[in-house]
């Protein structure tokens, strides 16, 4: 607990470090404003003084005094304004800047990671911890330095105007400290509960409302509602904690406070019996409504703490999602040029989870060129080989190698950017259809887009399109299935790699279609080693290397004409299939 | 405002007593000076030792007093908050699920996402603080002014006069921020959307190595978000200062006519004194209050963007009234229909009847219609045009219950719920019995993937991503199963099988009793339907059986001699 405070609060600091000038200039105008503020009533104070009695009011000092008053009213408003536009500037920058690194965090995190955590929890981490975090920044920069100061300020006037009393103040003090630590810490742990029951009932919303139109088709709605309630009454019973609990720090300091004043009106009123004269009841007055003053920084600043404990919490998160641990670095790794495409596993084995072996001792040679197909049921592990060769997981064991290079020399980069992929998840961004398609190539010609579309046999489709190729593309929007994938087909005919995985990249295409875009991939095939998963044979037929995959192995391999000779696994799928 | 205040409702009792219980712990504070007055005048006056320690313990008890109202103010206040965002986040959900097709297509998912989640939260924050604090103000405030006024109605002139003033300049900063932070909740949605992309599109922007593309892109709303919030901040920043300084002017006028006063006759020393108090008091209350006026502008501006969803219309239940139409035996039928999306025509004239207990197959190319034509259905979206009947009666005149109740849809997308396999075929008929759920899990060919899963409660992970592509597709066609529909749609629900199981599940399927629907790309699949409607480019291009189609459809016979080459 203490360990993930204490990096937290490191993470905060190494955030606000890059804003040290504004960080600066927030200190001194929190000094000024307290200063200017704290003069005043001195100021007053001092005019009071020229207004004795009838016809005896020093008009000429009273207005030399309400002019510095008005000097330092304006002097006092500018340093707050100061304050708060700088530290708005400071927190909003600190988010932008935990965002911008939880965002570039992502993209390093190896699909493992991706792959076993709730999406909504991750974008959670990134919009709402960040913005609670930045909110509580924001409510200490403008209350804890001019908070402090106050105090200072105070703490030097008592002593100036009676030792014993500022004594007195002063050994209570502590008692508010310890009572403000000790409600905080235990709110931070309401906070951090507060916390992980909203993330769970966001990543809920995050699925249930991303699939909203699923859920209507089976009139779940009433059940995904009442799943819904249970997981919102929940957080609302765990909030109630938290937000109470942090709210009593603000009245326990008044009592508090209320009792210094108690005791400071004690202990002044027998100085004024005791010392009979030298602490005149004027002073007294003073002290008093200076010990009035004193209670409201220590409001704010146990207020500001309680509010920190659950930016703390929400930080904690933001930071555990930058903390984990990236890819393995590409540092060192060779920038994989112009590959002849000759790859080769050896014994590999991987799976996704320890207990359950998926790929064991995995053999495979492809020279380069080579046209490899990869059969088998669903579920037998087809994707996990594609994963394994784009490196968005690494091997346990064995090794894969491009010319005979292991794919864990060959930066991440170089590697993708060699291998042109379509999947069949059709992902596309919420873009113009013309970035889409830019995606691998961003500083393509309007032509060379133009150009794989037709290749993609999309560009019909697209120039229907309200805006034709501007056509801005939603999530929700009116694309079909096979319009998508069109899409993402014209995706890499722009990119022209040297290898090229389909996975399933035609399934949701009309075979005539189909037929015309295998054309164009045959065309771009030529001489180039490709990895073709699909279930119509008709690809796989001319294939120069069929894999035949059961749950996780190899069981047979070979050409068309060989394996259907065998009369194995692979005769009997190529024949249940009319 | 209406909704937020329907949902306070129910927390009405507490949303009152918080602010009372605030007034008595006001009136212990401002009873303390009475008492110091008292211990001025008495005690030392009097030096009685006694009567000043009586007097001390007098404050600590009213400060116990006030610690005690201030506990139940807070805890009201918390529950009233916190309740009413609870309420507001569960109305909103279920409002989001009220929608119709077109609506969400039009709000877009992140939007919803941020609403329920961000902009809910500023309003627990709004609330709590303005029932906590903000009526507290203007208790002390207009305490202080009456107070002031029994000490000198003239001199206390100028308390009325910068009050208006203070309303009107804190008004018009909430005026100008509440569109402000509206803005910068609207950037915070696009913020929202390239994460959650990322997050979904993780594989294809890795394999396009677009990862710097999206970082510059990411970079680029931040920094838009973060000139939004600036922006606003600004304006918000300047509540202080003007709270600050207007107080500050009356203070010197209060000053300047005292003394006048004072000058004239009129009026004491202490009393100026006692003026200027009340001042100072007014002065630290308003403070504490301008620094709250940022959250409760913040929490206007959200309530306005729940309230934009909240105020949508209806969809509604039924669109025309109950008639009957149709053949009584036709499960299915189409007279003219025509629907577009928003421009162009996506169906156009399309017309067809399908009987009881037989199979529609739907064949056509990409693009072609064929997943809009199913949607009109179960009334995902009206038809623009032309009348659609489901067993005899026009959709549009039946409920939306008993629609999709009868209806079992396979979509293209193969979604699965966090849970168990259980939980997600339970979609489809929350009574099932496990035999019931087996059954389905057989037919649709997925019995393997209990055995290899570890059966009906092996976990299932957010969205099914535990499960490969044709894993998931045979569930969610098991799930449609589970609900023994009379009209099952599966929507090119064999893409991602392969030959061998695509045979076996036609097989079972075919022992259905029911009326089904096969979209597909591939012949084969719909071949055997009883009837084949050929869509092209949302028209009807052939409808027939596969001898009929043969002479009477360019397109069946050019989809099929593509497939027909696959077979060679």
């Amino acid at each position: 607990m203490k360990d993930v405070k204490k990096s937290t609060f490191l993470g905060i600091m190494r955030y606000l470090k890059r804003r040290k000038f504004s960080l600066v200039f927030v200190i001194l105008s929190a000094v000024l404003q307290v200063l200017f503020t704290l003069l005043i009533p001195y100021l007053a104070g001092k005019g009071i003084d020229c207004i004795l009695s009838e016809g005896n009011v020093d008009f000429a000092s009273l207005t030399k005094f309400l002019i510095a008053i008005l000097c330092c009213t304006v002097g006092a408003a500018i340093s707050q304004w100061i304050l708060n536009v700088l530290s708005q500037k400071i927190s909003y920058a600190v988010l932008s800047d935990a965002r911008v690194d939880a965002f570039d965090k992502i993209q390093t995190l190896p699909l493992k990671f991706l792959d076993g955590t709730a999406s909504g929890s991750v974008a959670g981490a990134v919009i709402s911890d960040a913005e609670q975090f930045a909110d509580g920044l924001l409510l200490g920069f403008t209350q804890l330095f001019t908070g402090i100061a106050t105090i200072l300020g105070l703490i030097v006037v008592l002593f100036v105007l009676r030792w014993e009393i500022a004594l007195v103040v002063l050994c209570i003090t502590p008692l508010s400290l310890v009572s403000a630590k000790f409600i905080s810490s235990r709110s931070y742990k309401m906070f951090r509960a507060q916390s992980l029951s909203r993330a769970e009932q966001t990543a809920y919303i995050d699925e249930e409302i991303g699939n909203l139109k699923l859920v209507k088709a089976f009139s779940r709605e009433g059940a995904c509602g009442e799943r819904f309630e249970e997981l919102n009454k929940e957080l609302n019973e765990i909030s109630l904690k938290a937000v109470f609990f942090s709210s009593i720090t603000n009245p326990v300091t008044r009592f508090l406070n209320a009792l210094v004043y108690a005791l400071v009106a004690l202990t002044g009123a027998m100085l004024v019996l005791g010392t009979g004269g030298t602490f005149s009841v004027g002073s007294f007055g003073s002290v008093l409504s200076y010990c009035t003053q004193y209670t409201k920084p220590f409001n704010e600043i146990t207020e500001t703490i309680a509010e920190f404990q659950n930016s703390l919490a929400c930080a904690a998160r933001l930071f555990a999602l930058t903390n984990e641990e990236s890819e393995s670095s590409d540092e060192g790794a060779e920038v994989l040029k112009e590959p002849q495409g000759a790859i080769s596993l050896t014994h590999v084995d991987f799976s996704y989870e320890k207990e359950k072996p998926l790929i064991e001792d995995l053999n495979v040679e492809v020279k380069a060129g080579e046209k490899v197909a990869i059969v088998g049921p669903t579920g037998c592990g087809k994707t996990t080989l594609i994963n394994l060769l784009m490196r968005f997981y690494d091997v346990d064991g064995g090794r894969i190698s491009i010319d005979g290079k292991d794919l864990r020399t060959i930066t991440r980069r170089s590697l993708r950017e060699n291998i042109g992929m379509v999947l069949q998840e059709t992902w596309l961004k919420s873009a113009t259809v013309r970035e889409n398609i830019r995606m691998g190539k961003p500083n393509a010609s309007d032509e060379e887009v133009t150009e794989a579309c037709k290749a993609a046999h999309a560009h019909n489709f697209i120039l229907q399109l309200p805006e034709g190729y501007d056509t801005v593309l939603s999530e929700s929007g009116s694309l079909s299935q096979g319009q998508r994938q069109l899409l993402c087909i014209a995706r890499v005919m722009l990119l022209k790699p040297p290898m090229l995985i389909l996975d399933e990249a035609t399934s949701n295409i009309d075979t005539r279609t189909e037929r015309k875009v295998q054309d164009a991939f045959e065309k771009l095939m030529e001489g180039r080693t490709s990895f073709i998963v699909a279930h119509r044979l008709s690809t796989i037929e001319n294939a120069d290397l069929i894999l035949v995959m059961k749950a996780g192995k190899i069981v047979e391999q070979g050409t068309h004409l060989d394996l259907l000779s065998r009369r194995g696994f692979y005769y009997e799928l190529y024949h249940a299939r009319f | 405002m209406k909704h937020l205040f329907e949902c306070l409702k129910s927390y009405r009792k507490e949303a009152i007593l918080s602010p009372l219980l605030k007034l008595l712990e006001v009136v212990m504070e401002l009873t303390v000076p009475l008492v110091v007055a008292a211990i001025v005048d008495v005690g030392i006056g009097g030096g009685d030792k006694g009567y000043i320690l009586h007097a001390c313990l007098l404050l600590m008890a009213f400060a116990a007093g006030g610690l005690c109202f201030a506990l139940l103010a807070q805890y009201f206040a918390a529950k009233a908050a916190v309740g009413t965002a609870s309420a507001l986040r569960s109305r909103l959900f279920h409002k989001l699920n009220s929608l119709s097709y077109s609506q969400i297509d039009r709000i877009g998912t992140p939007q919803m996402i941020t609403r329920m989640t961000s902009d809910v939260a500023q309003i627990q924050t709004g609330i709590n603080l303005t029932l906590r604090l903000v009526l507290r103000s203007p208790l002390v405030v207009f305490g202080a002014m009456a107070l002031a006024f029994v000490v000198d109605v003239k001199v206390a002139l100028v308390f009325v006069a910068v009050i208006p003033l203070l309303a009107l300049a804190v008004g018009l900063i909430m005026a100008v921020g509440i569109p402000l932070f509206k803005k910068v909740q609207e950037r915070l949605d696009k913020v929202y959307l390239s994460t959650r992309e990322n997050l979904t599109g993780v594989r294809v922007i890795r394999a396009f190595s677009m990862e710097e593309g999206e970082k510059e892109r990411f970079r680029d709303f931040s920094q838009k978000l973060f000139s939004a919030q600036r922006k606003a901040g600004k304006y918000s920043a300047l509540t202080g200062p003007i709270t600050f300084i207007l107080v500050n002017l009356a203070t010197i006028a209060l000053l300047y006519f005292g003394g006048v006063r004072v000058n004239g006759g009129a009026l004491e020393q202490g009393k100026v004194i006692a003026l200027y108090g009340y001042m100072s008091q007014i002065l630290i209350e308003l403070l504490k209050l301008a620094n709250l006026i940022v959250s409760v502008t913040k929490a206007i501006s959200c309530q306005k963007r729940i309230g934009e969803i909240l105020d949508l219309p209806e969809e509604p239940e039924k669109v025309s009234p109950a008639e009957k139409s149709g053949e009584i035996d036709d499960a299915v039928s189409f007279e003219h229909v025509s629907f577009r999306y928003g421009g162009a025509n996506a169906l156009e004239d399309i017309s067809f009847h399908v009987k009881k207990g037989t199979t529609l197959g739907i064949l056509g190319g990409t693009g072609a219609g064929k997943s809009t034509l199913v949607n009109l259905l179960p009334r995902f979206y009206e038809a623009s045009e032309g009348k659609v009947s489901l067993f005899g009666e026009d959709v549009g005149g039946v409920s939306y219950q008993t629609l999709r109740k009868e209806i079992g849809l396979v979509p293209q997308q193969v979604v699965l719920f966090k849970g168990t396999i259980r939980s997600n075929l339970l979609w489809g008929n929350e009574t099932a019995t496990d035999e019931e759920l087996l059954y389905a899990a057989k037919c649709a060919q997925a019995e393997d993937i209990l055995l290899f899963k570890g059966g009906l409660d092996a976990e299932v992970e957010e969205g099914g991503r535990n499960f490969s592509g044709g894993q998931r597709q045979r569930l969610t066609i098991a799930r449609a199963l589970v609900k023994k529909p009379k009209l099952l749609i599966l929507d090119d629900s064999f893409s991602a099988l392969d030959y061998a199981t695509d045979k076996k599940l036609r097989t079972a399927l075919k022992e259905l009793d029911c009326t089904k629907i096969i979209v597909s790309q591939r012949a084969s699949t719909v071949r055997d339907s009883d009837l084949i409607l050929v869509l092209d480019g949302g028209r009807c291009e052939g409808l027939g059986t596969h001898n009929d189609l043969l002479k009477t459809s360019r397109v069946y016979r050019e989809i099929l001699s593509s497939q027909e080459g696959e077979r060679a």
